[in-house]
């Protein structure tokens, strides 16, 4: 069994609701403490099939209507806000109608020209000292665009919204270009600095597509290789944060850090992404004893010098006076937006998919971390925190002796008239993938969600009321993909 | 106190910067391609079809590094075990042609210096990146290269904000639609004497997004790279030292 949360089920057992039913049943959902996880559609024939995904605990459920285009249907996000991303979404991909909701922009420009993009339509702030800031889509630094629209009373932030697409490549429609069991590198490159966690949600869809089960040690490796990645990165981000408050021992030495984490990664699997470490049916990663006393020797050099440069960091007051209680989220409003990941633990809010435990995690435990206050703040301490859970979760699995080889059984075909889904928890947040074969077992539906989708609200609506110059910490300590986003 | 924390920290940080930075093999990189001399079996295509950004062609047997994303597939699907990935992470070129590896070339592809550059670039070199579709995969490894390990600012060679003030502009990703106003105005904002180098497989071919629906590539049909690093992404130590050989720094 796989440790990522997946979901099969016949398309023929769910149940396609009236439009009025479907509305219900979503709003049912909410009052009974059900999380949304995902709301897509799949265009069938003159209509378009709405999905919708909640998880309640351990597990997730389906709810499916049917609507046309032109008629659709009155808008959700007024009474459910964490609905907006997914219901700006749909409009935009089927021109589907979406009645009374006030935020229909353009979430990537999918399918639009350039000139649309030249004429989004920002939202103005009248009065005669209110200026607009715009910056992108290139930015200072070694980074993917997009666009932000400050609207400042001076150096006051009375709004900012992002305006992404220019990172749109026309992902999705390319995963259903190919053989469905060879997607695998296009998948670690829908957000590339996300790899495992996109490669494992779809290696587990489509192995439970395939009727496969893949062997416990395979399923370790690969929650070693996504703990890596999470490690890294958050490195990458405590070094970027320190950089840009100008906390220059914490951008050096959070950065050569990270390069012992990918390094480590590289030795498993030849790429300091993860590249390739991840196949449908098995793994490209090599663990030999030496290997093994190489891992356990980086986390043990990891777990002693992370706490030298965190406790200087903590302890900075420098580092604390420019993050605590700038680009603040309240967990109200982080249950509201459906923000996700490390972004919504900041705030209070306990998701994370690796908590119902399964597979590895039921075997070597790993704590979930939660920090209260929502600010910069709270987003820095909470990466600390992940590090060290997740070291010493690998010290744990790493002292057993374990070998590993690249492998992997070629999959079968894919089971006929299934939707399968897919959740890995990566460390920006849920990687969502759900796939769909119609009744000759050919994919039909590829549908990707990186965390960012849901987590750029959260970013504009923390930046709201703080300096403009405080704009870069909040970004990097959400640290979105665009990509992920824009697809 | 706070100076103690710090010292402590310098103290653990010892000397991270890679000393030989032409020199250096990172241990288990999948880096530069190799064939080895034996025939492939009779009508063989295995390593073609196995190819996802159709890199492999056919007598002769040859691996384009301008498309390849570097995902081992055609090592597992040869029969003959003919390819191998070294750790080889000096690789790139300036043109195309040259990036295409076969079993009778050398082991190593060269970048021919180029007298231009070494005179105006040699010991001077602003770099402007714009990410045009990249996965942030060739970012984050471009930003590693001026990192304590790679510090390429050792040999005068800086990131810089500003089109205006780089000589260089080094794109990644595939080139987007959306963005394609963008690097163009990026571009114009350069001044001569300037130039594009094209990182990873995306920016040089299109790589795995090479003709999907959102792409558009008509930026460098008018304006040629005078460099290519290839990988998916790049290693830093595969930027740094194509563009050191690019410029004719020992």
């Amino acid at each position: 069994m796989t440790s990522a949360l997946v979901h099969r089920e016949a398309t023929s057992d769910i149940e396609t609701l009236e439009i009025g039913a479907w509305r219900a049943e979503l709003l049912a959902r909410a009052e009974a403490g059900l999380r949304p996880v995902t709301l897509y559609g799949r265009r069938e024939g003159e209509r378009i099939v709405l999905t919708a995904v909640h998880q309640n605990s351990g597990s997730l459920c389906v709810s499916r209507t049917s609507v046309e285009p032109a008629r659709g249907y009155h808008e959700l996000t007024t009474e459910l806000p964490a609905l907006h991303c997914f219901e700006r979404e749909l409009h935009e991909q089927f021109a589907l109608r979406i009645a009374g909701h006030a935020w229909l922009k353009p979430i990537r420009y999918e399918g639009q020209d350039q000139a649309a993009m030249g004429s989004y339509p920002f939202y103005r702030v009248e009065g005669k000292e209110v200026h607009e800031v715009a910056v992108g889509p290139i930015h200072a630094g070694i980074i993917e665009p997009g666009s932000f629209r400050f609207t400042c009373f001076g150096e006051h932030v009375l709004n900012l919204e992002i305006h992404l697409g220019y990172q749109h490549r026309g992902a999705e429609a390319r995963l259903l270009e190919r053989d469905p069991r060879a997607l695998a590198p296009w998948v670690e490159t829908l957000a590339g600095d996300t790899s495992i966690a996109h490669c494992w949600a779809y290696c587990a869809a489509i192995e439970n597509l395939a009727g496969h089960e893949i062997d416990p040690e395979i399923d370790l490796a690969r929650a070693v290789a996504l703990e890596l990645e999470r490690i890294a990165m958050h490195l990458a981000g405590l070094s970027g944060m320190s950089a840009d408050l100008g906390f220059l021992p914490g951008a050096s030495t959070y950065g050569r850090l990270r390069t012992t984490a990918i390094n480590t990664t590289m030795r498993l699997c030849g790429s300091r992404f993860g590249r390739g470490a991840l196949r449908p049916g098995g793994n490209g990663i090599q663990l030999d004893d030496e290997l093994a006393t190489l891992v356990r020797d980086n986390v043990e050099l990891l777990r002693r010098d992370i706490a030298l440069i965190d406790d200087c960091f903590l302890s900075a007051r420098s580092v604390r006076h420019r993050l605590a209680g700038v680009g603040v989220v309240s967990t109200e409003t982080a249950l509201q937006l459906g923000v996700v990941g490390m972004a919504a633990r900041s705030s209070g809010v306990e998701i994370d998919a690796r908590l119902p435990a399964r597979g590895v995690h039921d075997r070597y435990p790993i704590s979930s971390c939660t920090e209260p206050s929502g600010d910069c703040w709270a987003r820095a301490r909470l990466r600390i925190a992940e590090i060290d859970a997740s070291l010493a979760w690998l010290a744990r699995v790493i002292a057993e002796p374990h070998g590993w080889k690249p492998q992997r059984t070629p999959l079968p075909a894919l089971a006929p008239s299934q939707l399968a889904i897919a959740v890995v928890e990566g460390w920006r947040g849920e990687v969502v993938h759900c796939l769909e074969t119609d009744a000759e077992g050919a994919l039909v539906h590829y549908k990707v969600q990186d965390p960012s989708l849901r987590n750029w609200m959260a970013l504009a609506l923390a930046v709201r009321g703080n300096d403009i110059s405080d704009f870069p910490i909040c970004n990097k300590s959400f640290d979105l993909s665009y990509c992920g986003n824009d697809l | 106190m706070t100076i103690f924390r710090s010292l402590r920290v310098r103290l653990s940080q010892g000397k991270q910067f890679i000393t030989d930075v032409r020199a250096a093999k990172p241990t288990g990189f999948r880096g530069l391609p190799r064939f080895a001399a034996t025939a492939c079996a009779p009508d063989c295509a295995a390593c073609v079809a196995s190819c996802p950004t159709g890199a492999m062609r056919l007598e002769p047997l040859s691996i384009d590094l301008g498309r390849c994303v570097f995902c081992s597939e055609c090592v597992l699907a040869c029969p003959e075990a003919k390819i191998e990935f070294t750790t080889e992470p000096r690789m790139g070129g300036t043109s195309r042609e040259a990036l295409v590896v076969t079993a009778a070339a050398e082991a190593q592809t060269q970048i021919r210096a180029h007298e231009a550059f070494g005179k105006l670039f040699k010991r001077s070199l602003k770099l402007r990146q714009v990410s045009a579709g990249g996965c942030n995969g060739c970012e984050l490894e471009l930003g590693a290269t001026a990192n304590v390990n790679f510090d390429l600012q050792r040999y005068g060679i800086e990131w810089v904000a500003s089109p205006r003030h780089a000589d260089a502009l080094v794109l990644s990703g595939t080139l987007t639609r959306t963005m394609k106003d963008a690097v163009r105005l990026a571009w114009e904002a350069m001044p001569e004497p300037r130039f594009v180098v094209a990182v990873g497989a995306c920016a040089i071919s299109g790589g795995l997004y090479d003709g999907a629906r959102g792409v558009e590539r008509g930026f460098l049909d008018d304006v040629i790279p005078a460099l290519y690093v290839p990988g998916c992404p790049p290693h830093p130590l595969t930027f740094v030292n194509a563009i050191l050989d690019l410029l004719g720094v020992a």
